[in-house]
């Protein structure tokens, strides 16, 4: 394993990293929102909003988005690295998905303290 | 000429077939419901309309199948890359869990979303 260089700029170790991090953050977040569901069972618009008025809430919702965004960028660019092989074309869904991935995050920030 | 594909060959393309999915429509859908549900008392009630018919149902049913198998198969993912269950048998065995706990999770929340009117 000494020396193993994945790409001349090493991102590939990180995104290997990255991709496993996000996911035992989404995972513990998944399980969060459900303990929660179980101990609030929240049916209406004021107790959903009683729930998502806690700062704590909103900012571990945060972290689960932005989590979200980080490992889907880094799923969606394998599987394009390994389907589409015309450099033009994939950087051009490359483009679209960051884009698409940054809008995503504005929005979860909009929805928590809009 | 038939290529017969090995079960974690499956998982592993349904992981794929499954991520992409989720990153769209799923994305987008969890957020807008997030958004309705939080918005106001009005689009809580809108939302609440929406989940009722049987098409946003199905679909959303579908999606919570995607999760759901995502999610046990990247704890699949996760165990083999600390070297749990490698050997070709376990691989096996452990596939076929994903896929049926995967199903499991599928139906026990998903009575939720067919409970709602």
């Amino acid at each position: 394993m000494a020396n193993r260089i994945v790409t001349g700029a090493h991102y590939g170790l990180i995104d290997w990293l990255a991709q496993r991090v996000t996911a035992v953050v989404m995972a513990i977040y998944i399980l969060l929102a459900i303990t929660l569901l179980l101990i609030f069972s929240p049916d209406d618009y004021s107790s959903w909003k009683t729930i998502f008025s806690n700062q704590w809430m909103r900012i571990v919702t945060l972290i689960f988005f932005l989590s979200l965004c980080w490992h889907a960028w880094i799923g969606v660019r394998n599987i394009l690295m390994d389907y589409i092989h015309k450099t033009s074309i994939r950087l051009t869904i490359q483009v679209l998905v960051i884009f698409s991935l940054f809008f995503y995050a504005v929005w979860a920030i909009e929805i928590m303290w809009g | 000429m038939e290529i017969k594909l090995p079960l974690p060959a499956v998982i592993s393309i349904l992981h794929r077939v499954s991520g992409v999915l989720l990153f769209f429509p799923g994305i987008p859908i969890l957020l807008y419901s997030l958004q309705m549900m939080l918005d106001s008392p009005q689009s809580h009630d809108d939302f609440h309309a929406i989940l009722g018919c049987i098409p946003v149902k199905m679909g959303l049913t579908v999606l919570l199948w995607f999760l759901m198998h995502h999610l046990c198969a990247g704890i699949r993912h996760l165990a083999l890359d600390l070297h749990y269950g490698e050997g070709k048998e376990q691989a096996r065995v452990s596939g076929r869990l994903v896929l049926i706990v995967g199903i499991i999770l599928t139906i026990l929340f998903g009575a939720i979303i067919w409970q709602t009117e």
